[in-house]
């Protein structure tokens, strides 16, 4: 099945693009989405403790399991506004 | 109101959206660009959103202060995109019957929206540009890896 992924900030910046498309087997959870970037990307290994996972922008836990067609975006603790 | 914008923000325009006749208290709290984070000089930011989601949550906030406050109104503006010094980066209005309720409805929204919201400020800095947040943000040189 084919999962969009979206890319921000410093994840944007370190896999050179803001939104991949990804082949995963079915049954793939949101968690097997960044294990098959950190493939190709190490330097992700640092931030996926601190990564939340949205799928179609609603938050979800690593363990949740994909569907066809769903966008999956790796998120940063937030930093809006000013300190 | 909630805005997110590449363009300057108005705070008179959040006041002016949440003034009613029955709001005997309007709070505002304007975030604005530092030149100085943490001891290093600050030449500019920018900020990025995951904008449809950031609009999402952004309503949540609103959300949830209407469900603890007696809020009359509520604006909430938030810049993306490149800011220079002295810019405002996000600005919140809230109106209520009376100030206490106000003041902290207000405080609640700025911290909430800090939380949940997904945008994220890169600061570009006299010795180097960071993404501020995580891990993955606190050191910097983050340039593309080479293919």
């Amino acid at each position: 099945m084919i999962v969009s992924v979206l890319l921000f900030a410093a994840y944007r910046e370190i896999v050179g693009q803001s939104r991949i498309e990804l082949n995963l087997p079915e049954g793939a959870t949101a968690e097997d989405v960044y294990d098959q970037l950190q493939t190709g990307h190490p330097r992700l290994r640092d931030a996926r403790a601190s990564t939340t996972f949205a799928v179609n922008r609603q938050v979800v836990d690593p363990e949740y399991t994909l569907h066809g067609g769903d966008e999956v975006a790796l998120l940063q603790p937030a930093s809006g506004g000013s300190r | 109101m909630i805005e997110l914008t590449p363009g300057p923000l108005s705070p008179e325009r959040c006041i002016e959206a949440v003034r009613q006749r029955g709001a005997g208290g309007i709070v505002t709290f304007i975030g604005t660009v530092r030149d100085v984070s943490e001891g290093r000089r600050v030449e500019f930011l920018e900020y990025e959103a995951y904008e449809p989601m950031a609009m999402d949550k952004i309503r949540q906030v609103v959300d949830e202060v209407r469900a603890r406050w007696p809020v009359d109104g509520i604006a909430l503006q938030h810049r993306v995109g490149r800011l220079e010094i002295g810019d405002d980066a996000v600005v919140v209005a809230v109106s209520c019957p009376h100030r206490a309720e106000a003041f902290e409805a207000c405080r609640y929204a700025i911290d909430r929206l800090k939380e949940i919201v997904p945008i994220w400020k890169k600061e570009h800095a006299e010795d180097g540009s960071f993404w501020v947040g995580g891990p993955i943000t606190a050191t910097s040189s983050l340039a593309p890896e080479p293919d």
